[in-house]
């Protein structure tokens, strides 16, 4: 293996930036702030709570949930402080995800009421060192690298939860749509519509030339209408399906081609060169049909021409 | 690489069949598509028929790679031949040498993600190539953004 | 173990059953030369359903016996390119522009038919 994959296998993936405590942080000091935050945990949480409510957020969420959650989440807060470790809170983040997500509960929540808690905790040492400005200065020095590092790794956490969520759905839908068409025996019509990125084109490549074999076609048409872009990967992908149909013995005619997509291709040196394009579906049906009535070895054929 | 590892000696073309075979089952128990397998079946024969070719005889290896949420398949064919004088045209379209179309080297690229050549003059090639499963590409792309995609 | 062939009319229909080493490539080609002389067919008919892998070896060897045929005046057709396969030569990009193909063989003797009527009716 190459070094990349080393990397990315060994280092902590979604680590951002510098480790939680920096050196200069006075052991002794993060111990007591730590030890204060825990002596005083029903307290803040309840006003946390209270403004995770004022502010209207996880309201899919019963109020017992929300309270189990949120001490969860407060008590995996404050470990991550004292140990300046987001291993833990990573993992815990993760499964938290996993179970809202479903639910329904969007980013903005989980970023606000993480936020909100380091607020309310930020506060609660603000008001409980504010007769020494020298030593707030410190505890809050400590404190505030460590919390945005908290807020930032349960927010990507969620973030790639919900990334892995909507990549299955997604997966899902594929497996599901685009029906190949038969129509009049050997011709089949592929209608393309909406995103078409790599995968799906890899997925549709495989779905039409089973059918190719299964039809016994000798003519597809793949329409495109309903395609919004397509870059030069999937342009060549396409390019790839209709001569992969060729190779089965079937003749492909693309069709539905904007002006836009064309241009795009264009520009991007695409070769369209050998493939049949039709502007619209209703001409490539035409087209097909004179393929399908006339489908013989062609004279100056590369077979039959002197070979160089 | 760890010992499900499967080695084949290459000295004969019956043997070029063998290697793909096992490339092709390994791929299957590893959850990748049957077109994947025929990729990578087909980028083991062409390699496979270069160490024929150029080194008489040699040996691939098929392995796995990666971990439980991202899997790839890994194939290591080594000979001890005459090595490649210009890696960088033989990576090339079209550079042909043996007589043949030549096209082993960049077409077995196109087939897999990754693709290393370490090859030394009158000592021998290593040809190391992978392929992710499909699955698992969009997080291989993601945690190494300066990977070509 | 030689690839079986079978003759058809004006045709040569090659079935290959598994991968092919050097030898018995080199044996089909010359075997079809041989038949094409002695019955002279048309068209030769390559069925390669059975193969599932098709590599730049492959290629070049199908091209030399379409070759090898057309120099005797047959035509060449290759039958029964698997899905797989299929995407993976075109991925591979081997040079396939010589390549007539077909789905299968009953398609193939059609084109084979449509051909030899045009080529009788051009006045060959």
């Amino acid at each position: 293996m190459n070094d990349h994959e080393e990397d990315a296998m060994s280092g902590e993936d979604g680590s951002v930036g510098p480790a939680l405590h920096a050196p200069e942080i006075d052991a002794a000091l993060l111990a007591e702030l730590v030890a204060y935050l825990r002596e005083h945990r029903p307290e803040l949480r309840e006003a946390w709570v209270e403004r995770i409510t004022e502010a209207q957020l996880l309201r899919v969420m019963s109020s017992e949930e929300v309270f189990s959650e949120m001490t969860a989440v407060y008590d995996n807060y404050v470990d991550a402080l004292e140990t300046g470790s987001v291993e833990t809170l990573r993992a815990y983040a993760r499964s938290l995800s996993e179970r809202i997500i479903h639910r329904g509960v969007e980013t903005h929540e989980v970023l606000g009421i993480v936020l909100l808690l380091r607020d309310v905790l930020a506060r609660a040492l603000f008001i409980h060192h504010q007769g020494d400005p020298e030593l707030l200065n410190r505890v809050l020095d400590a404190y505030e690298p460590a919390a945005n590092r908290i807020a930032v790794t349960v927010g990507v956490s969620f973030v790639d939860e919900r990334e892995r969520v909507i990549r299955d759905q997604q997966a899902a839908i594929r497996e599901l749509s685009t029906p190949v068409l038969q129509v009049r025996g050997r011709l089949l019509i592929l209608p393309i519509i909406g995103v078409l990125d790599s995968q799906r084109a890899r997925q549709l490549t495989e779905q039409l030339l089973s059918a190719i074999q299964a039809n016994r076609a000798k003519v597809v048409v793949i329409d495109i209408t309903g395609v919004a872009s397509i870059d030069v990967t999937v342009a060549n992908h396409l390019v790839q399906t209709v001569e992969a149909s060729r190779l089965m013995g079937a003749s492909a005619i693309l069709t539905g081609l904007s002006s836009g997509i064309a241009q795009t291709l264009v520009d991007l040196g695409v070769d369209l060169g050998s493939m049949r394009t039709v502007g619209d579906l209703q001409g490539g049906l035409e087209e097909a049909e004179r393929l399908l009535g006339y489908r013989v070895i062609q004279e100056g054929d590369p077979v039959l021409a002197p070979q160089t | 690489m760890a010992d499900e590892d499967v080695t084949v000696l290459i000295a004969t073309d019956a043997d070029i069949v063998v290697a793909r075979g096992e490339g092709r089952a390994l791929a299957g128990r590893l959850g990748f598509s049957r077109t994947d397998a025929t990729l990578i079946a087909t980028a083991i024969s062409e390699i496979g028929r270069n160490i024929l070719v150029h080194a008489g005889a040699g040996e691939v290896r098929v392995g796995r790679a990666g971990d439980d949420h991202r899997v790839a398949i890994v194939v290591v064919a080594r000979d001890e031949g005459p090595g490649i004088h210009d890696v960088k045209r033989a990576l090339e379209e079209g550079y042909a040498t043996g007589g043949g179309l030549g096209l082993g080297l960049p077409g077995s690229r196109r087939l897999m993600d990754e693709f290393d050549i370490e090859t030394k003059l009158g000592h021998g090639t290593t040809v190391t190539m992978s392929k992710w499963r499909e699955r698992d590409r969009h997080a291989v792309v993601r945690d190494a953004p300066d990977r070509d995609g | 173990m030689p690839v079986p062939i079978l003759k058809q009319g004006d045709y040569l229909i090659a079935s290959i059953q598994s991968a092919l080493i050097d030898s018995e490539v080199l044996e089909l080609r010359d075997d079809l030369a041989d038949r094409i002389g002695r019955y002279r067919s048309q068209g030769i008919i390559i069925d390669v359903a059975a193969l599932d892998v098709i590599d730049s070896f492959v290629a070049r060897s199908l091209r030399n016996i379409a070759r090898t045929a057309r120099l005797r005046g047959a035509v060449t057709i290759i039958v029964g390119i698997q899905p797989d396969v299929a995407v993976a030569m075109v991925q591979f990009r081997l040079n396939l522009e010589w390549l007539q193909t077909a789905l299968d063989l009953e398609e193939a003797l059609a084109m084979l038919d449509r051909h030899t009527r045009e080529r009788d009716r051009d006045g060959g």
